[in-house]
């Protein structure tokens, strides 16, 4: 067994895991603060990855670049939820799904009536396109380390931001009990919208991340948006701790298994049978993880507490 | 009960639809006879969601699979030379029946957005499985040699096979209106309104839930039975997840819990689709806040804008 | 006041008589199916803008005749591809019906075509069955036989005296095709074939894995964003340098403004080269740089050259559209400046045609461009004509 091998895919599933800890924590503040369910996460996380690219070919600087996406998008996600969600929120889920995803059909054309239907050209920053030794014997990519490090800051801000700060005070009070926050004279709808657009934004950081060793291309946040949907459900609605701890397991599993799932296979049911159960078993191994863990806690691995 | 404007409407679009053929035949335009029944047939997979989405309140994402399940039905044992049309469509109404039977038995013990996202998995899954198993043609699909043989009824003959499908949606919505009406159906809507107080009263919930899971898989199955027909065709994108979003679209365009709404979904999606695609390229960007707007603005969804009031 | 009304209807029997005498040359009718919207949009851009010029070149006409060309969008979904089919047939009544990107969606449409006695002319998608058993007088190719490309990688990793090759493939009908193609030709040990899931994004994973096992070269399958993105990922890892890479339908003019210099030394096997050197391959993309402003596909010269073809056809039957028996005949004879340069007809209606070995440089401009390095093959067919019946 080739363990120099193992820790690097374990470093590979992590920084997966961290990619969509950044989409799912805004998702899951949206849907446990304002009972949002909000397809059109992706689609931020695409005009993220598309608004940074043009800036990068603007301004020439890859941090200039995210700084700027990040606010716009921020931008965006508040006028999207001014215009189009405001009244959403005292309806079903099923009617919000619905609205949003109308919002993904737009936002995907939009970027291809602005930005044409071919992928556009990005890149890894120079500054950042070498490798660093992790481990002796293992050189992992060194945008990819960053990207991992980028995450895990943004998680300990989060953690800060929600159990330190007085915002983050009102979150939780609004998770648990909108009403009474409103009732005690908080702007209720100030709040929604702030949290949204930082929703937007952590969408954004993921896209603008994502960009350079992804695609840029219309609809490339639905490959994504499922698989965070997963996260979240794992992990639990409303909680940013479940977000982190799903997004790391299912980074983990679905990397670990890609990787070594038909080797594994192969030396129980042969070479060949391997090649065909392999590949399709790892693609759904996500999905089998998320139908056990419901099975035994219907509602995630750290639900959020509700009034 | 129900209003006599209410009632005329929907004698009126049953009228249209069964003239299509022969006003398609005297116009010499043998397409429209094609994209209706198309649309029919969608209807029939909106309806049956409609089951347990607007009635039921079960949120399932994961709808075409059954449709995926049923279209399998018919192009495998025709792939091996089995023709015959009441063997294959049972097969697939038993098939996907008690598929759903078992998917609704693990997902249903979860709510709310896990539920979507479970019914969603399990969908993903099959559609993985489907692309995967080459015998059968994995992606590229495979034909349909002959269309399901039912001795005297010719379905190579469009205008036959058009009635058919047109007799199955209205018997469907017929079994449907007596089934929302009848106990089952009662228990159903009250346990979408309040799950609590129905258990609270007695009744087992999860296995009425269980079995209106299974009829509406059951359904999605005829249609894919009949989908593969139409197109001559299987291909597992049949059970895409982009394919449930679509019937969900229909339902809830037309009307959730109206059992006619979703036909009127149906129609207008699928219209709508086929009239702005060779209008622009870019006809995405006018559905989706088409879409939008409706959710906000027209709550009952078309049916609602209907004329009369429903009981 | 009498005399006015007969005069009025009097120029309106003049009228309709003039106007159903003057449609008398009927225009030639052609359905080209492609997918236009979603992220293989790019692909369906490349293919309309070259149909446009196609008939641009022709002067708007076809054969002589006034043609008419229906654009669809088929979404990627054979379903709505036979809808669109259909439609076509039945609605417009078109002479012929064109395009297909997919194969799954050309599986459903061209029997369907040809099943009501209409030439299907395809211009991308190459299954095995159209080119096997199900081969058909009514529909022809003016792409590949989807293994015919492979097999060409095949052939030269092996004449290389390569071994210890690793290969790649999204795990789909096309991608276990292409591996197999490749197997076809190339003997030499493979190291390991593996399967990803269709539409993956990161494939790090499978980088770490391929390095673990040290193969002397990659052979991969990865079409649109899946190209870009494990391009992009690979030399990323680094191994451009350590590890040369062999790809098919990955890096081609539709991916490279996306990807730039990370395609640098990658090498691709295809029929056709924007820098293939005849007349007609050269006009096409001088002019089509002009009209649109970016570099066309192979994409673009097989819709470029299906056009062609028609035209020929129609030509030929002095634009007799009933005569579908002198069309076909015509069609088999491909008497048409082709940009690959000699077009041949096999029996099963797929061409026999050459396959380059072509390799990413910075070309004379400082882009990154597709240049042909030699011939792998000259006049290659087809592995399943012999399963099609047809003789002619």
């Amino acid at each position: 067994m080739n363990w120099l091998l193992v820790v690097e895919q374990c470093l590979n599933g992590l920084q997966f895991g961290v990619m969509l800890f950044l989409m799912a924590a805004g998702l899951t503040l949206v849907f446990g603060i304002m009972n949002l369910v909000n397809l059109a996460h992706g689609s931020l996380y695409m005009v993220g990855a598309y608004l940074a690219t043009a800036a990068l070919t603007w301004t020439g600087s890859f941090l200039v670049a995210a700084v700027f996406a990040l606010a716009a998008t921020l931008v965006v996600g508040m006028l999207v939820e001014v215009i189009a969600l405001r009244t959403l929120y005292e309806r079903d889920h099923l009617d919000q799904v619905l609205a949003t995803f109308g919002l993904i059909l737009f936002f995907n054309e939009a970027v291809a009536v602005v930005w044409g239907r071919a992928a556009l050209f990005t890149t890894v920053p120079r500054a950042l396109a070498g490798h660093i030794t992790v481990l002796p014997g293992i050189r992992y990519p060194a945008y990819r380390a960053v990207i991992i490090l980028v995450g895990l800051v943004v998680a300990l801000l989060l953690y800060v931001v929600i159990s330190r700060t007085r915002l983050g005070m009102l979150i939780r009070a609004g998770a648990s009990n909108r009403t009474m926050v409103a009732a005690l004279g908080v702007n209720i709808r100030l709040l929604y919208t702030v949290v949204f657009g930082f929703g937007a934004a952590l969408a954004a950081l993921g896209g603008l991340m994502a960009g350079p060793i992804y695609t840029v291309l219309p609809g490339m946040g639905e490959e994504i948006l499922i698989q965070v949907f997963v996260v979240i459900v794992i992990g639990g609605i409303g909680s940013i701790r479940g977000a982190l701890v799903g997004a790391v397991i299912v980074g983990m599993v679905d990397t670990l298994g890609r990787a070594f799932l038909k080797p594994m296979l192969s030396s129980v049911l042969g070479p060949s049978a391997a090649d065909n159960a392999g590949p399709a078993l790892a693609s759904m191994l996500i999905y089998i993880l998320m139908a056990a863990v419901l099975y035994f806690r219907p509602q995630g691995l750290f639900p959020a507490v509700r009034a | 009960m129900r209003s006599r404007a209410r009632m005329l409407t929907l004698l009126g679009g049953l009228l249209v639809l069964l003239l299509v053929p022969v006003v398609a035949a005297l116009a010499d335009q043998p397409f429209y006879l094609d994209l209706f029944r198309r649309i029919m047939i969608f209807a029939i997979a909106a309806v049956g969601l409609d089951l347990i989405l607007g009635f039921g309140g079960m949120v399932s994402f994961g709808h075409a699979a059954y449709l995926g399940i049923g279209a399998y039905a018919v192009a495998i044992p025709a792939f091996y030379g089995i023709d015959n049309g009441l063997a294959q469509w049972t097969l697939a109404l038993v098939l996907s029946g008690l598929i759903a039977l078992a998917i609704g038995a693990v997902s249903l013990r979860t709510s709310g957005v896990s539920f979507i996202m479970i019914t969603l998995a399990f969908a993903q899954m099959l559609y993985y499985l489907g692309i995967s198993i080459n015998a059968w043609g994995a992606d590229d699909g495979m034909r349909l040699a002959r269309r399901s043989q039912f001795g005297v009824v010719n379905l190579a003959n469009g205008y036959v096979f058009y009635y058919v499908v047109l007799a199955l949606l209205v018997a469907l919505l017929g079994l449907g209106h007596r089934l929302v009406h009848a106990r089952f159906g009662v228990v159903i809507r009250a346990a979408k309104s309040n799950e609590a107080r129905m258990r609270a009263i007695g009744f087992s919930t999860f296995r009425y839930k269980l079995a209106a899971f299974a009829i509406a898989g059951a359904v999605g199955g005829l249609a894919g039975a009949l989908l593969t027909n139409q197109t001559e065709y299987l291909t597992p994108s049949y059970m895409h997840w982009t394919r449930s979003g679509e019937i969900m679209v229909m339902v809830i365009l037309g009307g959730m819990g109206t059992l006619y709404g979703p036909v009127l979904g149906a129609f207008a999606f699928l219209l709508l689709e086929d009239v702005l695609s060779a209008w622009t390229v870019h006809w995405q960007i006018v559905l989706g806040p088409l879409l939008v707007l409706v959710v906000l603005y027209a709550r009952r969804g078309l049916y609602g804008l209907l004329p009369g009031r429903d009981g | 006041m009498r005399a006015l009304r007969i005069t009025v209807i009097l120029g309106l029997i003049a009228g309709l008589a003039a106007g159903h005498a003057a449609r008398a040359a009927e225009p030639v009718k052609i359905g080209f199916i492609t997918s236009l919207s979603g992220p293989a949009g790019i692909i369906g851009k490349h293919m309309k803008d070259s149909v446009e010029l196609a008939l641009d070149h022709l002067g708007r006409k076809v054969g002589g005749l006034d043609v008419d060309v229906i654009y669809g969008d088929d979404q990627r979904k054979p379903d709505v591809g036979k809808q669109l089919a259909d439609e076509m047939l039945k609605k417009h009544k078109v002479n012929f019906v064109s395009g297909i990107i997919w194969s799954n969606v050309m599986l459903a449409v061209a029997p369907t075509v040809t099943g009501a006695g209409t030439i299907m002319v395809g211009t991308n998608a190459g299954p095995h069955e159209l080119s096997g058993k199900m081969c058909n007088e009514l529909y022809f190719t003016t792409s590949w036989q989807n293994d015919q490309t492979p097999e060409a990688m095949g052939k030269y990793m092996q004449d290389q005296g390569l071994n210890d090759v690793y290969a790649m493939a999204p795990n789909y009908a096309a991608g276990k095709d292409m591996i197999n193609g490749f197997k076809r030709y190339f003997k030499g040990r493979v190291v390991d074939e593996v399967y990803t899931k269709l539409g993956q994004q990161d494939y790090q994973a499978e980088i770490s894995q391929l390095r673990g096992k040290n193969p002397k070269a990659v052979f991969v399958f990865y079409p649109g964003d899946m190209g870009i993105q494990f391009l992009k990922q690979y030399v990323q890892a680094g191994l451009r340098e350590q590890i040369p890479l062999y790809s098919v339908y990955t890096v081609d003019e539709t991916t490279l403004p996306a990807v730039g210099e990370a395609a640098l030394g990658n090498f691709e096997a295809r029929y056709w080269s924007p820098d293939l050197k005849n007349e007609a391959s050269q006009r096409y993309v001088a002019d089509f740089k002009k009209k649109f402003g970016y570099t066309p596909s192979y994409y673009g010269a097989q819709s470029y050259d299906g056009i062609l073809l028609i035209d020929s056809a129609v030509r030929a039957v002095k634009g007799d559209l009933s005569d579908k028996k002198g069309m076909v005949a015509a069609m088999r004879k491909a008497d048409f400046k082709s940009t690959r340069g000699k077009f041949t007809y096999n029996v099963n209606h797929t061409p026999i045609q050459n396959f380059y070995l072509l390799r990413a440089v910075k070309g004379t401009g400082g882009e990154i461009e597709m240049q042909i390095q030699k011939t792998i093959f000259e006049n290659h067919k087809d592995a399943y004509y012999q399963e099609c019946p047809m003789k002619w």
